[in-house]
């Protein structure tokens, strides 16, 4: 490059003829379509910060037995309901590390409940990596080694014990895997349903179309609650725990595909007349394979924000069923079944942490809100 | 005229929808095997008292519960004829409830009207928090007020129902002296209507029809900031503006208007989850409405006062629906005739 007397800049390179003027800007336009979202999604930070912490509470599930320190079901008989302890690190102005005061139970015998004195002069430092209760860590591999326990002698009661004296913050992180579990399951089933139905009434029209958009009509005008009731309520009581688990999420899936079929059916109504589907159907594809290849590519991930969307509602239905008696029954723990303790108003009033529960659900069904707002947004990446 | 002719046939299809609905409900009681009769005579049996299973037996052939399915749904719904001539819902009889011993419309009665009341009282307040918080919040977009305005919303959307009913009305009682539980002072049960029992039950709507209402008052605040903003990024806003009109009658004039149809036709969305939010709510407070019924009979499969009390939720909703599509045809001419999608 050399600097002409005049201040102008000539490139002292041969000009070559057949260069692509375009090349510089060619990586940024030949972005995959991730990546464009993906840098959108970046500028969203509640979403970000949501998907980050939804991340996190999906990877605790499989070693909530390890982080609790206490399992599920396990009864402390002389702990009912005792109040949260916290965790200090600092006694009488030394540092002694993480350790909590022991607590004594007296019963009072004129308001005929529990109280618990604290006794601030002995701080028992907690045990990390520590054997306790045996649960089995990914669901398969038993194990007793607990991220950190109860001195002996002492309780560790986070956000206190419930009725039966089972720690709360324990039993959260039990109950998540159901809860949050629940959501998926029931996304899926809607999914499949959604998409199915959605893509035949859209792809073949006609008779097809007629009877799928009143059945979806019709469901989408009927109260859910209710119906979530009345079908949870054909469940044998004699199942187990699991098999409840897996119908009530089905239940759940099973009612709200219409939403999603809606959606799935006004775009195949446009994207049928496209002329690369004509071309697809002209080489012979099949209309398993049309709706499969070139069809739902196209919105696929405009789904999975609205997916995203709804399960909120999923979880928020499995509690209120579980609240409610009719959905997952004890011993199962999920946070619904553990609300259903709380349900009238001396928890409300006098055992005020027997209702923490409704803490993880309120920022769960936020963060999702949060995630599939920021999804939706980010999902056309060349729009500003 | 057209109109006219629209509503019949607005009607007509809720008709054909509800009967369609009737069928699904028949079907959905049906699921659980065996019904609350048979449980009761086996128990009856098994415990040796031979007088109840006769009554029961009595109540079997009575109410046809001993003929095929599909000869029973045509009997519950009166489309022909059952052991005492024709007496389905279409007659107007609603069924025994086995478990209360009564006719479903006895046990029912007060509260039907209780539920549509409630209900009504919902929407109402959904309409009157959702339309000025709505407008608010897209007039001062991306703002604090938005931003509280939203938060607010989301958190509605988040929390749980049930529990927010319990905690309001342990605060509303701590701190404002409401009343809790029930939809009336107990004095006024069974009492005609007078001026202190309208008050009584006006007094303990608050915190109910405030649940109820949260949820759908947050959804369609969001809808309707959304369809302002849209509105108010057209050319027609800025032209106002560049003409001098005052920015409460800017916004009132012409965009609030175009925004506001989404706004009637939303009640068609909102309405179910009302009745479901409504339901849940009533069984935690103990409002006299047929949510416990439901939750009752559902438990104890007493088959014709459940199966009575989800066909009304439905047709609640039906009717609601059915308006807000006659009401938005009103409003907007441009809107075909035809029926959605038809």
């Amino acid at each position: 490059m050399t600097i002409q007397p005049d201040n102008r800049f000539v490139d002292t390179e041969p000009w070559i003829d057949d260069a692509d003027i375009s090349a510089p800007e060619r990586a940024e336009m030949d972005a995959p379509g991730w990546l464009l979202t993906w840098r959108k999604f970046r500028r969203h930070k509640l979403a970000l910060i949501s998907g980050v912490f939804l991340l996190m509470c999906y990877l605790m599930l499989p070693i909530a037995g390890f982080i609790a320190p206490y399992t599920p079901n396990e009864r402390s008989a002389d702990y009912l309901y005792a109040p949260p302890q916290s965790i200090n690190l600092w006694h009488e102005g030394s540092f002694v590390g993480p350790y909590v005061y022991p607590v004594t139970a007296k019963a009072d015998l004129v308001n005929f409940r529990w109280t618990y004195t604290t006794d601030e002069i002995r701080p028992m430092p907690l045990e990390f990596f520590c054997e306790g209760d045996d649960y089995n860590l990914f669901g398969v591999i038993p194990s007793d080694t607990h991220l950190v326990c109860a001195p002996d002698g002492a309780t560790l009661f986070l956000w206190g014990s419930d009725r039966l004296g089972r720690d709360v913050f324990s039993r959260i992180l039990y109950g998540a895997q159901l809860s949050l579990t629940v959501g998926i399951i029931g996304i899926t089933v809607s999914f499949l349903l959604g998409i199915t139905f959605g893509a035949m009434a859209g792809y073949f029209g006609g008779k097809t179309d007629w009877i799928i958009n009143r059945a979806i009509e019709i469901l989408r005008s009927l109260p859910e609650l209710p119906l979530w009731l009345a079908l949870s309520a054909a469940v044998p009581s004699n199942w187990g725990p699991v098999a409840v688990f897996f119908i009530i999420s089905i239940i759940l899936g099973i009612l709200d595909w219409p939403g999603l079929a809606r959606a799935v059916r006004s775009k195949f109504l446009s994207l049928r007349e496209e002329e690369y589907v004509k071309a697809a159907e002209m080489m012979g594809a099949r209309p398993a394979r049309v709706i499969r290849r070139h069809l739902l590519p196209n919105f696929m991930s405009h789904l999975i924000a609205s997916a995203t969307l709804s399960i909120p509602a999923m979880i928020l239905g499995e509690t209120a069923l579980s609240f409610l008696g009719l959905g997952l029954r004890a011993p199962a723990v999920s946070w619904g079944v553990m609300l259903n303790d709380a349900q009238n108003l001396a928890s409300i009033e006098i055992y005020w942490w027997t209702a923490i529960p409704m803490l993880p659900i309120i920022v769960v069904v936020l963060a999702f809100n949060f995630l599939g707002d920021g999804l939706r947004a980010s999902l056309d990446p060349y729009k500003s | 005229m057209m109109f006219l002719r629209y509503a019949v046939y607005r009607f007509f299809t809720m008709l054909l929808t509800l009967w369609v609905v009737s069928i699904l409900v028949f079907v959905i009681i049906n699921l659980p095997p065996g019904d609350y009769l048979s449980n009761q005579i086996a128990e009856l049996r098994a415990t040796g008292q031979a007088e109840g299973v006769a009554k029961a037996e009595f109540l079997r052939t009575e109410y046809a519960l001993d003929r095929p399915l599909w000869e029973q749904y045509l009997i519950w719904v009166g489309f022909s004829p059952g052991p005492n001539g024709f007496s389905g819902l279409i007659q107007g009889d609603f069924g025994w409830s086995f478990e209360f011993d009564r006719p479903v419309g006895e046990i029912v009665g007060d509260a039907l009207w209780l539920t549509v009341l409630v209900n009504l009282a919902a929407v109402l307040f959904v309409y009157l928090i959702a339309l000025p918080l709505g407008v608010l919040a897209a007039a001062k977009s991306e703002t604090w007020v938005d931003y509280t305005a939203g938060f607010v919303g989301y958190l509605g959307l988040a929390t749980p129902n049930f529990l927010l009913a319990l905690i309001l009305f342990y605060y509303g009682h701590k701190y404002f002296n409401l009343p809790i539980g029930g939809l009336m002072d107990p004095v006024y049960e069974g009492q005609p209507m007078s001026w202190l029992k309208v008050k009584s039950i006006l007094l303990h709507m608050i915190v109910p029809t405030f649940v109820i209402g949260t949820s759908g008052a947050a959804a369609m605040m969001q809808r309707l900031r959304a369809n302002m903003l849209d509105e108010l990024s057209k050319p027609y806003v800025e032209t106002a503006k560049a003409k001098g009109l005052a920015p409460a009658k800017l916004l009132a004039k012409y965009p609030l208007r175009m925004a506001f149809n989404p706004f009637v036709a939303d009640i068609g969305n909102l309405l179910p989850a009302m009745v479901s939010g409504s339901v849940l709510v009533s069984v935690v407070l103990g409002l006299q409405t047929i949510g416990p019924y439901l939750l009752a009979a559902l438990k104890s499969q007493d088959q014709f006062l459940a199966a009575f009390v989800l066909m009304f939720v439905a047709l609640l909703t039906l009717i609601g629906t059915m308006i807000s599509d006659m009401l938005l045809v009103l409003l907007d001419p441009r809107i075909r005739y035809g029926g959605r999608g038809a």
